[in-house]
């Protein structure tokens, strides 16, 4: 079966169905439509995972087919052990999506929910996709969902952070894109995993891990060019800000590991002690520039830079600690990232605001929606247990590793973050009741008490038995380190 | 010698001139009420000549008339873009030239006209007949911009649009007769001989050359010569707008493509310096200044302007990479061209023209469909896949970079950047913003049916490149030119 296209193409054309039949009026088919489709495109993904073979670096579940003769490109899928954790992932939080959006949106829901869906699957195909173009398409192609859902559903200011969030991410795929067409013209191929042996130059290399790295970085998002971040998060629609931080971030950091790491081994040995200066920056920095946000989506926007910053650290550290620390905080920063968001749209969907200053007291209300959020917000400062801490700790150890200072300095993110979470939990959770808003909340229904209750079984799994997203990754990370130790000179 | 008569090779031509002659002659009897049997006429004409173009087609390619016509593939086929074009303009265009009185005999006479001077110039191996063609297509625009003869801001440009242009001839005729000079021949493979045997003088040739780029550079409406595009892009009825920007963009690469890469292909190390000039200043220019306009087809006019920047991107490699990178690029941009103008008609109503980027407000509450439409519209000129306009922005870039000419496709990319930005803000008005116009969205069937596959040719094109990327391959390959 061909698994990869399903998982492209089914929620793309449940998206289409969706637009094609839902109209404002019969919003309810439109959802049911929308969850029947992203409930199947996680349905077709499972696959991946239980015939996934742990013992070869090789890709996967592999699709190949002639598309542009004229320049060599295929439709060329297949996933390693690192991308395919990253397509379940997209594909599960498609389905949280959905459910998160169920009464609470009300205007044009076909165009919201098929905006999600088509954007689902054009990362998916963005993850599985081994040739250069295929992939360019996709991962440009995905700015125009995510483009319609800031601009139109979003906060007051959502004009200015779509504009922003497209024109700062096509910058850096444009350069991009002349980067692969350069690869191209040397290789005559746009195969990707053809560019992991082609000879180059370190200036050369040099020049292409700048065109890539801007493309890359500006996704993760890296310090200093993170700021489209906040504001694309705090205008987004809750659903909107989920998919930002929980899985099109991620597509940085899959590209600094399937591209820039694999492709241009000597520049990023070259480059590294740059890449980390900023990655240390963005952890330290950006922690203390989160700590001191008013607005709950801000912080959490500050604190996924933040987060991310650990990831391309430990990519950085060549080693096969530091690249799995990476690869598990991604995945662990999807589910906590998400669930933080999820969380502060639950109360925005009741209070319509994001002040933690408009907030105190909430436990006496919701005292249900309290416990889901105390794990998560543990588990952004990496508590042992959560899925937060198998990531973070992983890095640490590399870190330290290589050099006593710079576990110390990227330690401090377990500070940090338990300083930001925790406060800004503790003032809108605990406390007196603040006001009379707050007195009449109601607390969590059961949509929202299992969309929560999923992920939160989510991040336990993974703190408490990380073995098998490990084990998965553990081959291909091997295979890549090869790749990097690999000169190309 | 004996002048080789071959009628099939102008097959295209003689259809439509007959045609053009027919339709007049006949709506002289038609009454006003029945224009539309002028206008099934018009398009019976067009398919027939987009049948004539195809059935003459061959692999090998041939000259007529003692070598002033010539018969090959990448003509062929690009006399039966142009009539599809034509025919698709006319078609979107019919609800609009209704209201404002220009569903008229005159209207397809000169469209038609003008279509057979784009095939007189896409056929053209000789200096005179490219001269001809041009003159008669250009004879006949002017005529169609100042069609609205009550309209100041038409006969304004109708004006600036003729001074400009028969200046622009001028110049190109001078250049031609320096080439002519140096080489003692008009026929474009004698000149290309001449220029290989290394006999002509160098000075001359080099002189006539700037004159002749010069030229080219007016009919393309590149920086620095691009002054009358947004007057009369901005002047001239929306109709008359599109056949303007598009199948004379078709004619112009041709054009280009027979003087710089056929006859003068033995400079191509000079005119390519002066491309690569050209190329940059109309990519910037016009994505920069695009940014400050209101007016939707002045928009549409810069946007054109660096449209026709990455174009010549592609054509200055001087390689069969790049001059078919640059065919599948004013091929693509036709495409989104007709439709895009198609949009600003389907808008337009009785006493209102939809020309202000404001009149695209909220159209995704008027009709999802039609915003999806104008979407793709903007996304294809902005390059972004997966629509055809991704395609073209990526072979010429791949030309240049080919070329080595790395730097000027990071220019090329950055000046896109810039261009998304008002591309942007058209789906911005169509998505994020309320209507303030809530008239209801009025078409004949046959217009919307047009338009609504000319929207999603953009996108299937650009999910499925290759056919339209090998006709190209093909076209040049077979036309015994490189």
């Amino acid at each position: 079966m061909p698994y990869l296209s399903l998982a492209i193409w089914v929620p793309i054309v449940a998206g289409l169905a969706v637009l094609a039949v839902g109209r404002d009026r019969d919003a309810g088919l439109a959802r049911w439509i929308s969850l029947i489709g992203s409930v199947v495109g996680l349905l077709v993904t499972l696959p991946l995972w239980l015939h996934f073979d742990t013992s070869t670096a090789e890709m996967q579940f592999v699709e190949q087919a002639e598309w542009i003769p004229r320049f060599d490109i295929h439709y060329h899928l297949g996933v390693d052990g690192i991308s395919m954790l990253l397509v379940l992932l997209n594909s599960l939080m498609t389905l949280i999506v959905v459910w998160s959006a169920w009464e609470v949106i009300q205007v044009r829901v076909a165009q919201y929910m098929a905006a999600f869906l088509i954007q689902s699957g054009l990362i998916n195909g963005a993850f599985s996709a081994l040739d250069g173009i295929l992939f360019y398409s996709f991962f440009e192609a995905m700015l125009i969902p995510m483009y319609i859902i800031i601009g139109s559903w979003g906060g007051p200011n959502r004009v200015y952070a779509a504009v922003k969030f497209f024109l700062y991410t096509l910058l850096g795929s444009l350069l991009l894109l002349v980067g692969f067409i350069y690869l191209y013209n040397v290789s005559e191929t746009f195969a990707i995993l053809e560019w992991y042996r082609v000879p180059l130059s370190l200036d050369v290399q040099v020049l292409l891990f700048i065109a890539f790295f801007l493309s890359f970085s500006v996704k993760v998002p890296m310090w200093p060019v993170h700021t489209w971040l906040p504001d694309a998060h705090v205008e987004a629609p809750t659903g909107g800000s989920v998919i930002l931080a929980a899985i099109t971030l991620k597509i940085g950091g899959y590209g600094f590991v399937r591209f820039i790491l694999p492709i241009l081994p000597d520049a990023a040995h070259y480059l590294s002690g740059f890449v980390i200066t900023l990655s240390l920056i963005a952890v330290v920095y950006i922690g203390f520039v989160a700590l001191v946000q008013a607005d709950m989506k801000k912080l959490i926007a500050y604190s996924s830079i933040s987060h991310m910053g650990f990831v391309t650290l430990g990519f950085f550290l060549f080693s096969a600690l530091g690249l799995e620390g990476g690869l598990v905080q991604m995945i662990s920063h999807g589910f906590v990232s998400a669930a933080m968001f999820l969380c502060v749209g639950v109360m925005y969907d009741r209070m319509h605001t994001r002040l933690i200053a408009d907030y105190g007291g909430v436990v006496n209300t919701m005292p249900k929606f309290a416990a889901f959020m105390m794990l998560f917000a543990m588990a952004n400062a990496g508590l042992p247990a959560t899925s937060g801490f198998v990531g973070e700790f992983l890095v640490i150890l590399a870190a330290v590793k290589v050099n006593f200072w710079l576990g110390f300095t990227a330690a401090t993110i377990m500070i940090l973050g338990a300083a930001y979470t925790l406060w800004m939990y503790k003032r809108v959770i605990y406390g007196e009741v603040a006001n009379d808003h707050v007195r009449a909340l109601s607390d969590v229904n059961r949509r929202e008490f299992w969309m929560l209750g999923s992920v939160a079984l989510l991040v336990l799994w993974m703190g408490v038995w990380p073995r098998p997203f490990i084990d998965v990754m553990h081959t291909s990370v091997e295979g890549l380190l090869a790749h990097v130790a690999k000169s190309k000179l | 010698m004996t002048p080789d008569v071959n009628f099939s090779a102008i097959a295209p031509e003689i259809v439509v001139l007959c045609g053009a002659c027919a339709v007049l002659l006949i709506d002289l009897f038609v009454a006003e009420t029945r224009r539309h049997v002028s206008f099934w006429l018009t398009q019976i004409v067009l398919l027939a000549a987009a049948w004539a173009s195809l059935a003459s087609m061959q692999a090998q390619p041939s000259t007529a008339f003692s070598g002033m016509v010539a018969d090959d593939m990448l003509a062929d086929t690009l006399k039966f873009m142009s009539c599809v074009a034509v025919s698709l303009g006319l078609f979107v265009s019919r609800s609009y030239c209704v209201v404002r009185g220009l569903f008229r005999g005159e209207t397809f006479v000169l469209a038609l006209f003008t279509l057979l001077g784009t095939m007189v110039m896409i056929a053209a191996s000789s200096f005179v007949t490219l001269y001809l063609g041009l003159e008669l297509q250009a004879l006949a625009l002017y005529a169609m911009v100042a069609m609205h003869r009550k309209s100041n801001i038409a006969s304004e440009a109708a004006m600036k649009y003729f001074v400009l242009g028969a200046l622009a001839s001028g110049i190109l005729l001078y250049g031609m007769s320096m080439v002519y000079g140096a080489t003692g021949s008009l026929d474009v493979a004698v000149v290309a001989r001449e220029l290989a045997g290394g006999g002509a003088n160098r000075l001359i040739l080099l002189f006539g050359l700037v004159f002749v780029v010069s030229g080219i550079a007016f009919k393309l409406g590149a920086v620095p010569y691009h002054m009358w595009v947004p007057d009369v892009y901005d002047g001239a009825p929306t109709v008359m707008t599109l056949l303007i920007g598009t199948a004379p963009k078709l004619a112009a690469y041709v054009f280009m493509l027979r003087l710089l890469g056929v006859a003068l292909g033995g400079l191509w190390l000079d005119w390519q310096g002066m491309l690569i000039v050209l190329s940059l200043l109309s990519m910037v220019f016009g994505n920069v200044v695009a940014i400050a306009q209101t007016n939707i087809k002045r928009m549409l006019a810069y946007s054109s302007i660096a449209n026709m920047g990455f174009m010549l991107m592609g054509f200055l490699a001087a390689n069969p990479n790049g001059y078919s990178a640059a065919l599948f690029y004013v091929i693509a941009y036709v495409l989104t061209s007709v439709a895009s103008f198609g949009m600003v008609m389907l808008l337009s109503r009785e006493g209102f023209e939809a020309d202000q980027l404001e009149d695209f407000k909220g159209l995704n509450q008027r009709s999802p469909w039609w915003a999806f439409m104008m979407l793709l519209v903007m996304f294809s000129l902005a390059g972004i896949p997966p629509t055809v306009g991704f395609y073209a922005k990526f072979t010429v870039i791949q030309a240049a970079v080919d070329a080595g000419f790395v730097w000027l496709a990071v220019a090329a990319v950055l000046s896109s950047l810039v261009g998304a930005f008002y591309y942007l803000r058209v789906v911005k008005l169509m998505y994020f913003d309320d209507p303030t116009d809530t008239e209801p969205i009025d078409a004949r069937a046959d217009s919307r049916a047009i338009l609504t596959m000319n929207g999603l040719a953009l996108l299937v094109f650009g999910v499925l490149p290759q056919p339209l990327l090998g006709v190209c391959v093909v076209a040049l390959a077979h036309s015994g030119l490189l």
